[in-house]
């Protein structure tokens, strides 16, 4: 009888929570500084501020720290820390003509009013290690900022872009937006059955996974309910975002934030019987510079309204809006690491009894013949 | 509900329009139109102005060409569309005095589940290709408040021997049946609660020539044993000739003509049967 | 329970960690699942500093209704010194300053994950299970859409048929744990993952059971004095789980749910008690009848 169950829980998960501060920083390396992941991880910075759902660049690079690197469990500490702030505004509808824009291109036409910008991109550049920043110094990066003297966010460029799907619009070639419920409703106060209103289904989207939406946006377009989509316009840039005040007649204007905004066109809509056939149009915009998850976005936003009998998963959308949470996805993931011994062994005892069922059955069996 | 005869099934007035409707929408469609398209405003009128007793014992029949409203007739009647307009009453329930249209969904579900049985065209509608034959008849049961598997097992064993499926496939998927061994499932389901009332939809359609058949002796047979009301729905009049000891005929949404099935075949007064019996032969 | 005026911040945070009016909301959720026994009441689901599907939702239910006077237990596949019960336990501490206990008997509320305890509870105790997977129908039917309409016709017969082709294919019902029941003659429910040990404690039971999915976004009660009924057929009767034969090694008891454990020598077998607080009560008790007995 000298059996003694395992407890000590305690102990264990603080002793794992050191273990998991050594882990960090055993190698003896200067500490990494949040400003250094801010400024020079920005894209890991912009995907956990899209997946957190929380506009705050420094919490979200100093969750990268903590973390390790691990987008997922970085997303996951800045929405945990998003849901103890309080909503006290909410802002007054962005304008995307407005945009400061940093890049934008647009797939569908050569060129468009306002011109193609490349801006920051990587996708002309071959994927080849630079070995060269193996020994990037400090004086070399201030040579670089000294000579180059690249201006950035407007100053070079206009104020305001033409929209190009308005353009299509005013020639009658694509459709107007749906009438629909245009109430604006918040997932994270409110639970809502399916159909989710618009409002709530692009929230949904704007915090889902890249990678969760990459993944069901390429199975649409690589075949399972093609919505045969071209990029209209990709756009990367600062929107100013503004406020009503009680105090102030005026809206009041409280910042700049970085956003990607996709604008999918769609193979023309399968309209109500005589009317006009249109181009339709799939919308996607997130936090952050995230072209990926922008233009999934769009794609699945455009095919999540596919009018199909035969709906392809990307097209469902409970199927979508459940599956592409990172933080709910990666909790449930995980969870199959707690103790799941009590249900273990009802299993056993069910699949014990289905075995003496099946011998007593072959014994009868076997006597009969 | 006065009643002259014993019926089983009382319909009165039943409407279905698909679409938004207008005032004109009855006055302008019907054979006299030669359409069910409302031109005002471009709704369907699928049914209007149908009213006929089923009686005990009795099959009917309800022939038209596609497009006449007889597949929407049988599937308002067992729910599966919502009526526009109209009354429906079985003898069983409420002892014949209720509006089966006017009840909860809840009450609805109950009805279809106690005192109709229902057999679609298409086998898949009714059954479920990843349950079992048994499974299926099961399903039908346990709805109909059966709990014990003993006794489950017996009376899907028995009615699955009777539709000519081998008690060794009693277990097997129907998804891996043919065609005629789907809709002879599909029809054990059907009657597996005992239904007073059973609607058969097209059928035989879409089954080689010698298996329907085999399908429409089995309907036969069934009926002569059990004198259950049967509703068959076909295009064909062979099958309606077969069957139905009385025939409604269905164009445009409406009833042109009901009688004696004989008759209807032998002496059709209305021109549109005329052309429809005279095409047959 | 909920005294409002001694509700203080705790470490930076609001008592029990939410917010006065996310507290409201789910309370307000919870008052509908008690009035409504079985049903799934969808509410908001606010994110935690804990991950969904690691007992968020029974949290959401016990920050809720916690109050500073209240005596917590909390227990993970029954044993109070599991590591989740201890990591939710601690974040419960940390946040409300509330006293804990071992002993199921001493609790004003149990959070629980797979276990309700083996000592009868009492109507002054809430009993807070943590539920991975709020519908039952998703065995049989995926789509929560298509569920929750299937729940409003009370249409379970796709489940019915589940069950049946399980006997033909194996002889037996084989759910394990989540076994579907039918609370108050209507609402079919996932008991969550207790086993089915646990099920007939539901029935009729003197105590309130509050049942929290945080992923999943749903809230459903089973009230005191509500029947609980496991899907069964008549010839073919729901069984729990078989320990006959058995006894738990450290306290003897051989009516109990019991963890199997290769452990004893040569990799052989031990049964020992799922309910740690109940035997280590029994062994204590045992001790005290020695100490008399040697007087």
């Amino acid at each position: 009888m000298g059996y003694v169950a395992v407890t000590g829980g305690t102990a264990a998960i603080l002793r794992a929570d050191e273990l998991v501060h050594y882990y960090r920083v055993r190698g003896g390396s200067t500490p990494l500084e949040v400003r250094q992941i801010r400024d020079q991880q920005r894209l890991a910075v912009d995907k956990v501020m899209g997946e957190g759902s929380l506009y705050a660049p420094t919490i979200a690079a100093l969750a990268l720290k903590q973390a390790e690197g691990d987008s997922i469990e970085a997303s996951f500490i800045l929405r945990a820390y998003r849901a103890t702030q309080p909503r006290r505004y909410a802002s007054l509808a962005i304008d995307c003509c407005r945009m400061q824009v940093i890049r934008r291109i647009s797939g569908a036409f050569q060129d468009i009013p306002g011109g193609q910008i490349l801006g920051p991109t990587r996708d002309y550049t071959q994927r080849l290690v630079d070995f060269s920043l193996l020994e990037e110094r400090e004086s070399i990066v201030r040579e670089f900022l000294d000579r180059a003297r690249i201006e950035t966010a407007g100053k070079a460029l206009p104020d305001s872009f033409p929209k190009i799907v308005s353009l299509l619009r005013r020639e009658g070639l694509l459709e107007d937006p749906e009438e629909g419920d245009r109430t604006l409703r918040d997932i994270t106060r409110e639970s809502l059955g399916f159909p989710y209103p618009r409002s709530a289904k692009l929230q949904s989207l704007a915090r889902g996974e890249t990678g969760a939406m990459m993944a069901l946006a390429y199975s649409s377009i690589r075949g399972y309910g093609d919505i045969h989509p071209y990029l209209g316009e990709l756009r990367v840039g600062y929107v100013p975002m503004y406020i009503r005040h009680p105090a102030r007649p005026e809206p009041v204007y409280v910042g700049k934030v970085l956003v990607t905004e996709a604008e999918i066109i769609a193979q023309y809509a399968e309209g109500e019987k005589g009317t006009v056939p249109k181009l339709s149009l799939g919308y996607g915009l997130c936090f952050g510079h995230n072209e990926l998850k922008a233009i999934s976005m769009g794609i699945l936003d455009r095919a999540m309204r596919s009018k199909s009998a035969c709906k392809a998963p990307a097209e469902d959308e409970e199927f979508v809006l459940y599956h592409i949470d990172g933080i709910e996805a990666s909790g449930f993931v995980a969870h199959w690491k707690l103790p799941h011994y009590v249900t273990f062994q009802s299993t056993l005892d069910r699949l014990r009894r289905s075995q003496a069922l099946k011998e007593e059955s072959k014994d009868a069996e076997s006597q009969g013949d | 509900m006065p009643a002259s005869n014993a019926f089983v099934l009382r319909v009165t007035n039943l409407a279905k329009r698909y679409g938004q409707g207008c005032p004109s929408c009855y006055a302008l469609t019907g054979p006299a139109f030669a359409t069910n398209i409302c031109p005002c405003c471009g709704s369907i009128v699928a049914c209007h102005d149908i009213g006929f007793d089923l009686e005990e014992g009795e099959i009917l029949g309800i022939v038209g060409e596609s497009g006449s409203g007889k597949s929407t007739l049988v599937r308002c009647l067992y729910f599966d569309e919502e009526v526009t307009g109209g009354e429906a009453f079985l003898a069983a329930y409420g002892k014949g005095g209720v509006n089966l249209f006017a009840e909860s969904s809840q009450r609805k579900r109950f009805i279809r589940n106690h005192l109709m049985g229902m057999v679609y065209q298409n086998p898949l509608l009714g059954i479920k290709p990843h349950f079992t034959a048994g499974g299926n008849v099961a399903e039908k049961l346990l709805t109909a408040d059966v709990y014990n598997y003993a006794d489950i097992r017996a009376r899907a064993a028995s009615l699955l021997t009777r539709t000519e499926i081998p008690r060794a496939r009693m277990d097997d998927f129907p998804a891996r049946f043919s065609g005629g061994m789907q809709q002879r499932v599909q029809i054990a389901k059907a009657l597996a609660n005992n239904p007073p009332l059973l609607f058969l939809d097209e059928i035989t359609t879409g089954l080689d020539l010698s298996v329907q058949a085999r399908v429409l002796d089995l309907v036969k047979e069934i009926q002569r044993e059990l004198g259950i009301a049967m509703l068959v729905v076909s295009h064909d009049l062979g099958v309606i000739r077969m069957l139905a000891d009385r025939t409604a005929v269905l164009k445009n949404g409406r009833m042109v003509e009901i009688g004696l099935t004989d008759q209807i075949l032998e002496d059709p007064q209305h021109q549109y049967t005329q052309l429809l019996v005279h095409s047959m032969l | 329970m909920l005294n409002l005026k001694a509700i203080e911040r705790k470490g930076g945070y609001n008592f029990a960690f939410l917010d006065e009016n996310t507290k409201r909301e789910i309370r307000r959720k919870t008052l509908k699942a008690v009035a409504i026994p079985g049903y799934q009441v969808p509410f908001a689901s606010p994110e935690l500093p804990i991950a969904r599907g690691w007992g968020t939702g029974g949290l959401q239910v016990t920050m809720s209704i916690i109050g500073p006077d209240d005596t917590l237990k909390v227990i993970d596949q029954g044993c109070d010194g599991g590591v989740n019960a201890v990591n939710i336990r601690k974040l419960l501490v940390k946040t409300t300053g509330v006293g804990t206990t071992f002993d199921t008997a001493a609790a004003s509320i149990i959070q629980t994950r797979h276990r309700i305890p083996e000592e009868p509870m009492s109507g002054r105790q809430i009993l807070v299970l943590q539920v991975p997977i709020p519908e039952p129908l998703r065995f049989v039917e995926a789509s929560m859409a298509k569920t929750r309409e299937m729940h409003s016709e009370m249409d379970y017969s796709r489940m019915w048929v589940f069950l049946y082709e399980n006997i033909v294919k194996w002889g037996e019902i084989t759910i394990g744990a989540r076994y579907p029941s039918l609370v108050n003659k209507r609402y079919l429910i996932d008991p969550s993952p207790i086993p089915r040990w646990d099920v007939p404690k539901l029935h009729m039971a003197e105590t309130l059971y509050l049942f929290g999915a945080g992923r999943e976004k749903r809230i459903y009660a089973v009230p005191p004095h509500t029947s609980v009924e496991p899907l069964e057929f008549e010839d073919i009767r729901f069984r729990v789980e078989d320990f006959s034969g058995k006894a738990c090694v450290r306290c003897g008891s051989d009516h109990t749910y019991m963890n199997e454990i290769y452990g004893g020598p040569g990799g052989g077998k031990l049964y020992v008690c799922s309910d740690s607080s109940r035997c280590d009560k029994l062994r204590a008790q045992r001790g005290e009848a020695k100490t008399h007995a040697g007087k």
